[in-house]
């Protein structure tokens, strides 16, 4: 039974690290009805950015961090709205996503040829200490990841339902043109929902990064994970999200303490196959119409 | 007037020398991994080859000619390694130098071998030289022989009657399982748990737990420089407490750079490095730090030592003769005073393996000790 709970909780906190990024997927469709491919990308860019910070601007790792997460916020949810979202999707939703595979592509080639293709030491908010619960040994770094992602996940979801604004924004994801006559600055509510996927996809990257060591590729799994928890879990919802990241991080665990590290990545796959077949809008999500 | 013509006589033979003088650059192509699951090693491996070749130019290069060095990266991939390897044979390579991991040396080497051309890689896995190629050279010990040395290590230094062997699945993996197992057993250690991991893995906090829950006397770690860091930090951050030993990459500088505290007491067998007691080697890691501002790994002294073998036999049959070059290192005993680019005296075996002094070391406070220098096998 303690081994099982081991499990469960490094499950649990890697799930945490894809619900982060998997919320990014669901706040991206609520918005334009597209699939961002860059969002592992989205997780992987800003350890970068703060490590380059310290090592290029000898910089302090604070103030890196600051100005690492400040400038990805600005180019990846300012910048990618202007630059990519609002030209590609007057094409439709098919050409935006091909747009983000694009990205995916040149963030991860910048990262290797503009900084390093070598796995880096990012540093850990927390100390690399254990902490003994019902005669198990629990990570502390896991324990913090935990509780900040579900801090964070949790004031998303405050935010969204409870604040004026929030609900601006929700309106503005389930109807624009409603939203636009009821005098709601659609725009604005978009653009919050770009810098909020930012901020998380930043905050996801600080809190992996000391464990997956900061490096160009590190976005490839965690963009194939969070994709799988959007779907599990149903794409146009945010506790959606959550529940999928997680569900997939202790599957994820579980399989490759159970069955097999080979097939750690089979047995996430298998899952999306089974809840498309099953519940085709996720375990949270609801279904959608579409007129064609 | 007679000052002009001279100047334009001179001019003259100076652009007519110049193109003679490319010609006389003699070409090096080294295909490595510098991007992929292979980055760490393949970089070391390279700025140690641009070092040697740096050295050796100063001083004149080899048999009067400049070495031209070309690097293609393989992205570790098999696939990209065996394209490069062929267009290193199409562009004139005088020798192919690289890769560094075993799975794209195993996916080329009939390439280079047969091209009649002598291919020197990093590589550890012990099949390699198990195939007949008589162009394939190593660099590094093969785990055949290092790992009889490092299951005399567990058995009498460490003292440990069990062993979890956590490998990663891949030709070094799997060619490191399979030799060190039949060892432990002739040790009379058991294997508490046998894990495979995966090449490029991130997440390694399953198998820390697995590890842990195996309580065994200690653990033998057979994986590539990232994923060995991982799997160091993912032990400390679930108490794994046994000794942590290894053959030669996880007491690697990278290793412990990206470890951290988590690589302190990490113990085993080292075939390079340079912390070792030899004067060459602590040199050319002075050299590699001020050049390239970071500290080489044994893969930096394997890409150094993998030109000065090129020099050594070129100088040794007179000429530029790409098969005599593999004829001439194979079975050869190379002494830094012969080569000082060596460092260390070598053994070439016929089928390419190596045979030289080796070390066990330790890591305390983020640096590797050397606690003791291992004879040759067949000195």
């Amino acid at each position: 039974m303690a081994e099982f709970l081991a499990y469960l909780i490094a499950g649990l906190a890697t799930g945490a690290i894809y619900a982060l990024a998997a919320i990014g997927f669901t706040l991206v469709w609520q918005t334009s009805q597209t699939i961002n491919f860059a969002q592992g990308e989205f997780v992987m860019l800003p350890a970068i950015l703060i490590l380059a910070a310290v090592k290029l601007a000898g910089l302090p790792v604070w103030a890196a961090a600051i100005l690492g997460i400040a400038a990805f916020i600005a180019l990846f949810g300012w910048g990618f709205k202007l630059v990519i979202v609002d030209p590609m999707i007057r094409h439709g939703v098919l050409p935006l996503a091909i747009a983000t595979m694009a990205l995916s592509i040149i963030m991860k080639e910048g990262a290797k040829d503009g900084f390093s293709a070598e796995a880096q030491r990012f540093p850990s908010l927390v100390p690399q200490e254990t902490v003994s619960f019902l005669g198990i040994s629990i990570s502390l770094q896991h324990i913090a990841i935990i509780i900040v992602a579900c801090l964070a996940i949790g004031a998303l979801q405050w935010f969204v339902t409870r604040t004026k604004t929030g609900r601006q924004m929700q309106a503005s994801a389930q109807n624009p043109n409603v939203a636009l006559i009821l005098g709601i600055p659609v725009a604005q509510m978009v653009m919050l929902t770009f810098l909020i996927n930012a901020a998380l996809a930043a905050l996801a990257s600080i809190l992996i990064s000391p464990i997956y060591l900061a490096k160009f590729s590190n976005g490839e799994v965690i963009g194939l994970f969070a994709f799988i928890a959007a779907i599990v879990g149903g794409f146009n919802q945010v506790r959606g999200a959550l529940a999928g990241g997680l569900i997939v991080g202790v599957i994820d665990s579980l399989a490759a303490a159970y069955i097999s590290t080979s097939y750690r990545l089979a047995v996430p796959l298998v899952l999306l196959v089974v809840i498309i077949l099953i519940k085709p809008e996720g375990l949270f999500g609801r279904k959608e119409e579409r007129g064609v | 007037m007679k000052q002009s013509i001279l100047m334009l006589g001179i001019a003259t033979a100076a652009a007519l020398a110049l193109p003679a003088a490319a010609q006389e650059k003699i070409k090096l192509v080294n295909v490595v991994e510098l991007s992929g699951a292979g980055a760490t090693a393949g970089t070391n491996w390279k700025n140690g080859i641009d070092l040697a070749v740096a050295d050796i130019n100063a001083r004149g290069g080899i048999l009067g000619r400049q070495i031209e060095i070309v690097h293609y990266d393989t992205q570790t991939n098999p696939g990209n390694t065996r394209a490069a390897v062929q267009r290193a044979i199409d562009e004139g390579t005088y020798a192919v130098l690289g890769p560094v991991f075993s799975g794209p040396i195993g996916a080329s080497m009939q390439i280079a071998q047969r091209a009649e051309i002598a291919q020197i890689v990093g590589g550890e896995a012990a099949g390699l030289t198990r195939q007949g190629n008589q162009y394939l050279f190593r660099t590094s010990l093969s785990q055949s022989a290092a790992m009889p040395k490092i299951a005399a290590y567990l058995k009498n230094t460490v003292k440990a009657s069990s062993v979890t062997v956590v490998w990663v699945n891949n030709d070094f993996g799997k060619g490191g399982r399979d030799a060190i197992l039949p060892e432990l057993q002739k040790a009379g250690i058991r294997v508490a748990a046998d894990i495979s991991t995966e090449q490029g893995q991130a997440d390694f906090a399953a198998d820390a737990i697995k590890v842990k829950n195996a309580n065994a006397d200690a653990v033998f770690v057979y994986l590539n420089e990232e994923e060995s860091a991982r799997f160091l930090r993912a032990a400390k951050q679930q108490g794994v407490d046994k000794p942590m030993v290894g053959e030669t990459t996880l007491l690697g500088a990278k290793v412990i750079e990206l470890a951290g505290d988590a690589a302190n007491g990490v113990r085993g067998h080292v075939g390079l490095s340079i912390d070792a007691p030899v004067p060459a080697f602590q040199e050319f890691g002075r050299k590699f730090q001020a050049r390239f501002n970071y500290a080489s790994d044994h893969n930096g002294l394997k890409g150094y030592m993998a030109v000065a073998m090129v020099k050594w036999a070129t100088e040794k049959q007179k000429k530029f003769d790409r098969k005599g070059l593999a004829d001439t290192l194979r079975g050869a005993t190379i002494t830094p005073a012969e080569e000082p680019g060596i460092m260390i005296t070598t053994k070439i075996e016929a089928n390419g393996d190596l045979d030289r002094e080796s070390f066990l070391a330790e890591v305390e406070n983020g640096k590797q000790i050397i606690k003791a220098t291992l004879p040759m096998i067949n000195p």
